[in-house]
Formats: structure tokens, sequence, C-alpha cells
């Protein structure tokens, strides 16, 4: 069953046309690949899932609802979560803090003034924000300040902050760019293990084939805002248009 | 590695505690550097609490304010009023204050919380100076206009006679907490020190106990929690779920009414409301006193208050006479010069000094005394607490 | 309709003035990116200098007064009357656009000081700071002030030639009743070629290209390898001797006081703000539009419908455009919108 139905999406900027006419399907439990060259409107596509961008033509339907229209609060509520680019983090909080606040956001709600009780006697949910530090590998360092991680750690964090709502849907902007092959790997494991343990469907944005082909099962090829091939990696792999797009297209 | 982390519930209790503590005997501590008469240990008390209040908007969501006089002004209006027509007890005036001056605080904070950075505080500008304008001009039949609000001998006054004798016709009138005058004072001597126990003093220091505690409370709880967040990174709060504007505006109402608190509370031993209680210097000095103690911290506005206030004391009241008198030693022919210079910050000059250490502030210090004096500890112990790091973290 | 068109004009001058400030602002947020509270501190200094220029063109030195033969009286008369006699009272007459000559200078270093001496420091750190660091500047600046020439505003009168009134509306075939005094036509008239020199300034030189571009993308620009710290000094400089002329020259208009700089930063932000921060146009059409409302408001016919409207119509406007077009008149789209 798709969770998510991208149906006919385009979005011009001015005089250039960032998303043509775009048409995906991301199966429940898949972990989906969007590729494709600098400019091939990845990343537009990727805000008007999550409410930073509204398409001028089109739908996007995640879980029998509209994603459009509505704000990023909203979105992340009925279950969506984003990993950035450039990892967006409580720089000043504590590593557990930063996991708390998805957490009690995930319990509350989009707004309550839940003033009285402390933060230390909520057990339940710490219990939880600690569990999902833990599976992170983040644990020992959750008294430490975020800013001062180190970036993969930023990343990793990150990556705990969207687990620990529970998300059926998590959308990864790169999530390995700027990272060492070492550290790669990390992700890619860590990806694997969390995401088979969870069944949490994936969007993953990626430039490294490496991390695409060990962990999608199902890759889209975007190039000048249009889906020029939806397949699996195997097939993916053989296919002309993908490769004249990378190597030989007008981009290039 | 640095660590930080929030101390427990335990810790919190004795602390609190000692606050207590601390502020109830502040008349004795305070009397032997000449600062525990009422009329001074009321003021830290009343701007201890305006400045813990404006902490929780400012120190934990970031929105900085430049407005929030215009809600100590609403408060000593509508206390004054409360005077007016309800009786002199102090009790319905603050609690009326606290009501219209968060119904004020909503409506200011709905329209400017729309923006943030330098906008908000523009607008918050904005809006405090519109309300000293009407304030001083437009709506004298509320105000009074330059002459400032009192009670009068003819006012309504309806629930005086019913909950509390009247002081008898003709009389000054004095506000009156179930027939306890709040300008009583009594005499002892303790320790061998002359001690002034005044009874508004007292009414003012519950009031600040009690709104320490909320502050506190808000700190430590999910809620708090949430508003350091939209401090450190909106954007993420955003994509986490978070409906960040009622957030910023449940910070900026209970920040206006702690605001209006002070401000009746400012009433209740001197019933007279006036419009300059607004002005931008007010605003500007709450936001002195928070960031000098430290701004986010919870015991640092209440510390800048009571330096602000007791130098502002100490400083307004010095003259050239009086420094001719601390300067005798000095030469002749430095004296003059000393003193001309010294003038210049003391007696109507205070506020230069006041400028002054905002910018010193700003410049040396922008985590305020608290932090400063938590990094010299840190210095101090040095190695100690990173053992203390490796050892939690081993725990 | 005479009292209308009266009242407007009225608002010119002081929306001229709004105009200079905000027009500094701008320029100082929009190249270095610092939010300056102390700007209207600097337009104060201006109106101080045409104080000092006063005083220094009326020292004086005291002679026996001839004209009293009973006893022995003294008169104080100005050096310059006594050393060029007709001509220096002339000159004294002239103190305040004189002062144009001291403004210019005093307010460069002024800036220079600021600006090497302060602001340079805070290019990094938050708004807030900055804020509040140029707040406490402003406090600082306006009780020097206060000490040095008291609480009391202080008459500044513009030349005798100019101290009558103009009959605008007989020049244009309107009423009669149409007059207006000299010395805001002048003001008026200096003001527009300030702000087209300005113009004209960041648009035909190089450096006001690199001002212009930087304004649109500082990390650009830095990248260019343009020493760009250099040029913020200048840009810094010039708003305040803009600042610093606008107040000057505005002395005839409203005797200058310590309070007056507070007083005009508070409605030059809401300027800014309106005409959309960022945008040097709009600083200069929401500078005249307010001052021109605000005109229209201190009407009487206008105060009977709405009591008090003059004291706060700036602010309610301000609110209304900025929850109707969040990034003001001119503002650009996206830039600072949140």
């Amino acid at each position: 069953m798709a969770i998510l139905q991208v149906r006919g999406v385009s979005k011009r900027f001015g005089g250039l046309q960032a998303l043509n006419d775009v048409n995906l399907s991301v199966e429940e439990g898949h972990v989906h690949a969007i590729i494709g060259p600098n400019g091939a409107g990845k990343s537009t596509l990727l805000n008007c899932f999550v409410g930073k961008l509204d398409p001028d033509t089109g739908t996007v339907m995640f879980d029998g609802k509209s994603l459009l229209g509505i704000k990023p609060y909203e979105i992340n509520q009925i279950g969506v979560s984003r990993v950035f680019q450039t990892p967006e983090i409580f720089a000043d909080l504590t590593l557990l803090e930063n996991v708390l606040i998805p957490s009690f956001a995930k319990r509350d709600g989009g707004f309550k003034v839940n003033w009285w009780p402390r933060v230390d006697r909520e057990r339940v949910v710490r219990d939880h924000a600690e569990s999902v530090l833990e599976e992170i590998g983040l644990y020992d360092k959750r008294d430490e300040v975020a800013g001062s991680l180190s970036r993969g750690d930023k990343r990793r964090l990150e990556m705990a902050m969207c687990l620990s709502q529970d998300p059926k849907l998590l959308l990864l902007d790169e999530p390995t760019a700027g990272m060492s092959r070492a550290d790669t790997n990390a992700t890619i494991d860590l990806l694997k293990r969390v995401g088979e343990a969870r069944g949490i469907t994936k969007i993953v944005i990626e430039h490294d084939m490496h991390v695409v082909f060990s962990l999608a099962d199902k890759i889209s090829v975007l190039a000048q805002g249009t889906v020029i091939a939806e397949n699996t990696p195997e097939l993916i792999k053989g296919d002309p248009r993908v490769q004249e797009a990378y190597l030989g297209g007008p981009q290039e | 590695m640095k660590l930080i982390s929030q101390p427990g519930p335990k810790t919190d209790f004795s602390m609190l505690l000692l606050f207590t503590i601390v502020v109830l005997t502040m008349p004795i501590w305070l009397a032997p550097i000449g600062a525990g008469y009422p009329d001074l240990v009321q003021k830290f008390a009343i701007y201890g609490l305006f400045a813990t209040g404006f902490n929780i908007l400012f120190g934990l969501t970031g929105y900085l304010s430049f407005g929030h006089a215009a809600f100590l002004g609403v408060g000593s209006y509508t206390a004054v009023w409360s005077f007016k027509l309800l009786g002199m007890n102090p009790v319905p005036a603050v609690l009326l204050a606290i009501v219209t001056s968060a119904i004020f605080a909503l409506l200011i904070g709905y329209i400017s919380l729309r923006r943030t950075g330098i906008y908000f505080s523009i607008l918050t500008l904005a809006f405090a100076q519109m309300c000293y304008q009407l304030a001083y001009s437009v709506l004298t039949p509320i105000t009074n206009g330059e002459t400032g609000l009192r009670v009068l001998q003819s006012d309504p006054r309806i629930l005086d006679g019913v909950i509390t004798s009247q002081t008898e016709d003709g009389g000054p009138l004095i506000t009156n907490f179930f027939g306890i005058d709040m300008t009583k004072t009594w005499e002892t001597n303790i320790f061998g020190i002359d001690v002034q126990l005044n009874a508004g003093f007292y009414f003012c220091a519950f009031f600040l106990i009690l709104g320490s505690y909320i502050a506190m409370r808000i700190f430590r709880s999910p809620f708090g929690m949430m508003l350091r967040g939209v401090k450190t990174n909106q954007n993420r709060m955003n994509y986490t779920g978070v409906n960040t504007r009622p957030y910023t505006l449940a910070a900026f109402v209970i920040s206006g009414a702690y605001a209006g608190l002070a401000g009746a509370l400012l009433c209740v031993t001197d019933p007279l409301a006036g419009a300059e209680r607004m002005f931008w210097t007010a605003s500007g000095e709450v936001v002195l006193m928070v960031i000098l103690g430290g701004a986010g911290t919870l015991m640092g506005p209440m510390l800048g208050a009571g330096i602000i206030k007791y130098f502002e004391n100490i400083l307004s009241a010095f003259n050239k006479s009086t420094l001719e008198g601390m300067l005798g030693f000095l030469p002749e022919n430095m004296l003059d010069g000393t003193i001309s210079v010294l003038s210049l910050f003391v007696g109507e000059g205070w506020h230069l000094t006041l400028g002054l250490l905002f910018m010193v502030v700003v410049i040396f210090l922008p985590g305020g005394l608290v932090e400063g004096a938590k990094s010299i500890l840190l210095k101090l112990t040095g190695g100690g607490s990173k053992k203390s790091a490796s050892a939690q973290a081993a725990e | 309709m005479d009292a209308l068109i009266l009242q407007m004009m009225n608002g010119l001058d002081k929306g001229a003035a709004y105009a200079l400030i905000a027009l500094g602002l701008t320029l100082i947020f929009g190249t270095l990116g610092v939010v300056n509270f102390a700007h209207g501190a600097l337009f104060m200094m201006g109106a101080f200098c045409a104080v000092v220029m006063q005083k220094i063109l009326t020292l004086s030195v005291k002679v026996k007064d001839e004209s009293i033969t009973f006893f022995d009286a003294y008169k104080e008369v100005p050096y310059l009357e006594t050393w060029y006699g007709e001509t220096g009272s002339i000159i004294i007459d002239w103190a305040v656009p004189l002062s144009i000559l001291l403004t210019i200078p005093v307010m460069m270093l002024v800036g220079y000081i600021m600006e090497r001496g302060l602001i340079q420091y805070f290019y990094k750190r938050p708004h807030a700071e900055q804020i509040l660091v140029t707040f406490g500047l402003a406090i600082v600046i306006q009780e020097l002030i206060k000490s040095m020439f008291g609480a009391n505003p202080i008459p500044t009168p513009a030349p005798e030639m100019f101290s009558g009134t103009a009959p605008i509306g007989s020049w244009f075939g309107l009423s009669e009743n149409i007059v207006y005094p000299w010395w805001r036509i002048i003001y008026l008239i200096f003001s527009l070629t300030i702000i087209g020199m300005c113009f004209a300034f960041l648009r035909f030189t190089t450096f006001g290209m690199v001002v212009r571009a930087g304004m649109n993308d500082r990390e650009t620009v830095g990248l260019l390898g343009i020493n760009i710290e250099k040029r913020f000094t200048i840009v810094f400089a010039l708003a305040a001797v803009v600042a610093g002329l606008a107040g000057a020259m505005y002395t005839p208009i409203l005797s200058p006081d310590y309070h007056m700089g507070m007083d005009f930063l508070v409605l030059s932000f809401v300027v800014v703000v309106v005409g959309g921060m960022g945008s040097l146009p709009g600083a200069v059409a929401a500078g005249f539009l307010l001052g021109i409302l605000q005109s229209a408001a201190s009407m009487t016919e206008v105060k009977e419908i709405i009591p008090g409207i003059d004291q706060i119509i700036i602010y309610l406007v301000a609110v209304v455009i900025l929850l109707a077009r969040p990034r003001g008149l001119f503002g650009l789209k996206g830039v600072m919108e949140d």
C-alpha cells in the first residue's frame, strides 16, 4: 500500500520550472531514494512534503490526508519527521533535552501549557527518550551540550530526535553529506537497523550512490524537475535514461 | 566537554527554602548597609518580581520586549482604580491588576509576536510608547494625565466598611489588608541592629516568593523546556510538531501578568499611579536587571534588580556636598576636579551610570553575573569538574 | 481644505527628518547588519552642534555700556560684533546654517569613533545584544548632553531672513491663507538634496555599488576580496553625518533638548519597519508618509472625531501595515520577513 502519493506536482520559481508534473508513490515500510543531478528539484520536492512550499498544481496525499496548505508542525503531528541537510538541533540544550522536546511534542500535541510537572518526574517520556539515545548510541553523552558534538554525532542526534516521535514517514535530506566513509557506513548500518526494527517508511535524498544502493528498496530519478525513471535499484542501474541524465545530460 | 544538567527536585526545594528565608529576613541583613528600610526592601521585592517575570519571556524564549513597562503601568492604574471603586484592600487590586495586564499582554503580544527578532522589539517598543502617550494625554479621564491617578475621599470604595473598618473620615487613605495598614512598620532590635519590619514589604515578599516558585516550576517543566527550544532553534521546533506561536504568546502573557502584579504592588503602600512608569526607560531598566543578573537563570534577575535598585537609591541620593564629605581627604587642588567628574554620575546623573553599566554588562558580561560567577567557579575548580563529568558519564 | 493643505505641508518637514534618520538606520542595518538604537542620539548630537555653533559665535566680551552714564554698567558683546560690527551680527544670525560646517566633521568623527570603538565588535553578536549596547550608548549620550546643556530646550532661531512665511497659496493660485514658514521650505529642500545626494552616491559611485551589493548579499561581497570592513566604517560615518545634518537644520523648527533623540528614534524605527527593512526608497517614502499622516491627524477637525488620534496614528498605521504586509511597503520578498 502506498503511504505517500504524489500526483502531478509542479512548481515554478519565476522563469525556472523547478518541478514539472512529478508523480511518486512510496510504499509503506520501504526505503525510497530520490536521486538526480544538482538542480534537479530534489530539495524542492522534499519541501513540498513538509509544508515549507506549496506546489502550484498537484496533490500530495499522506496516509489518506493532504499535506498541502497545512503548517510544518501539523505535518509533523500526523507522522512525518525530517532530517535536514545541515543538522537542525537545539545547540544550547543537552542531548537528552534535544530528544525530550520531540517526545513531549509527540505526547502533548502542538501546544500545551504543561507548566506544573517537573521534566525529571516525567518518567515515561524520560525513559523513552533515554532508550532512543541508547539505541542510537549517544546515551553516554546525554548530559552534554548538543552544540559541542561532532558533525556526525549531530546528525545522529537529529535522527534520534526524529525517531523518538515514532514517525510513519522519515524524510532524510542527504543524511551522509560531508561524512567520512566510516561515518557514512555507520549511518547506513544505523538506518538499516532502526528501519528494520520499526518498519518506518523512509524517503532518502542522496548523492552518494553507495548509500543509495545499500539502502533503497526503490529509486526515483529526478532530472530537470521530472521523474525520468522509477524502479528497483537493480533495474535503475542499467537504465540508459538515468545514465544519460547523470553522464550526458544537458545538466553537466 | 561542556556539561549542563538541571538541578533535581531536592536541590530546588532547598534553594527555594533558602530564598524564602533570605527574602523574609531582608530588612534585617540589609540594615547594616543602610538598605533595610521599608521603602527600599519593598522596591527590591517588586522589581525582583518584575524582572523574574520578564525573564520568563526573554530568558527562556529569547524574545526581547522593549515594552514591558506598559504592563507595569497598566497594573498600577488598575490597582488604583480598584482602590477607588472597591476599597483600600490590596487583594482585589492585585488580582484585578494581574487579569487586566494579562489581557493587555494578550492583545499586544498577539500582534507583536507575528514577527521575530528586531521587528518584535520595535513593535513592543512602539506599543509601549503608544500606551504611554495614551495614558499621558488622551485617556486623562482614566489616568488623570500628568498629575497621576490617586484615591480620593469622595470615591465610592464600596467594599470599605463591609470587610474592613476604614479609618475615620478625613484621615489619609491607607491601603488596608483585612485590618492591617500596609504602611504599618514595627521597629525592633535584633542582635543589636535596629530593624524596621513593614507590613507592605511582607505583602510584596509573599508575592515575590510565590512568583519565584511559579517561575521555578515553569523553568523545570516541559513547558519551560519548549520555550528554551524556541530560543535555541525555532525552525527545528516547527519541524518537531510544535506550534511555536502560542508558546511564545503564553510566555508573553505570563511575563505581562508578572509586570502587572509588580505594578499593583508599587501602589500598595503608595496608592498613586503615573504615566512615567510606562516610559521606555522603565522598559529598558528591567532588561538591564535581567541581563545584569543573567538572562535565563532563575535567581539572576532578582539579583540584578536588587543591585540596580540599591545603587539607584544610593547614587541618586548623592549630591555635591555628600561627595565633598566623602572625598575630604583629597588635596584641595584635586578635590574640585574629582567632584565635578563624579557628580556627573550621581544624583540627577544616575542615569548616566545606568547607561554605562548597561554597556559594560553587554560588552563584557553578556551572560550576566550568575553565568560569570559560574565560569569563575569552573576555572577555580578546573580539573575537578572534568573528573565529575566523566564520573557522571560512567555511572 | 486650506487647513488640510497647511497641515500636510507641516507634516513634510517632520517627515523629512524621519526620512533622513530612517535612511541612516536602513543603511546601517542593510550593510552592517546592526540595529542602531543610538541613531536618534546622533540626530540629537547634530542638533546640539547647532547649539554649540551658536554658542561659539556669540562668545562675548564684557564691555562698558556707554549708553548708561550715571553708573558703570557693563554689557556682553559678542567678539564677532566687536571685531566686524554689522557683518559680525549677520554671521551670528546665520548660526544654524553655518553649523553645517561644524556638524559634518564632528559627526564624521563621532561616527568613526562609534563604529571603530564599539559597533565593529558587535557585527557577529546577536541582534538583542546590538540593541542593548546601542541602547545603553544612547542613554549615555543623552545624559552627557543633559549634564552639559541642561534639561531645558535651547532656542536656536533661523536667520532673520527666513523668519517670515512664504505665501505658498498665492504662488499656486490657491487661497492666500496658505502660508508656510520660509525655514521649513529651506529644510525640505535641504533634506531632499541630502536624500538625493545619498542616492546618487550609492548609485553612481563604485563605492555605492559595493555598498548596495553588500546590502543584497554580504557574504558574496566579502568573498570577492573587497575590504568590506573599511567600507562599513565609511557607511556608518555617512549615516551619522546624515542624521546629524538632519538634526542641526531641524533646530529652528524644534528647539533641541536632551530627549529629542529618543523621541525621534522610536518613530524612525516605526518608519523603517513600515517602509520595509533594508529598503532605502521605502525608508524615505514611509518617512514622508508618516510625517504627513501625523500632521493630518493633529488637525482639530480630525481630533474632534477621534480624540488623541494624533498621538498614536503612526503606531496604528505601523501595526496595520505589519499585519497586512509583513515586509513593509517597499520591502523585498524574503528579506527579513519573519
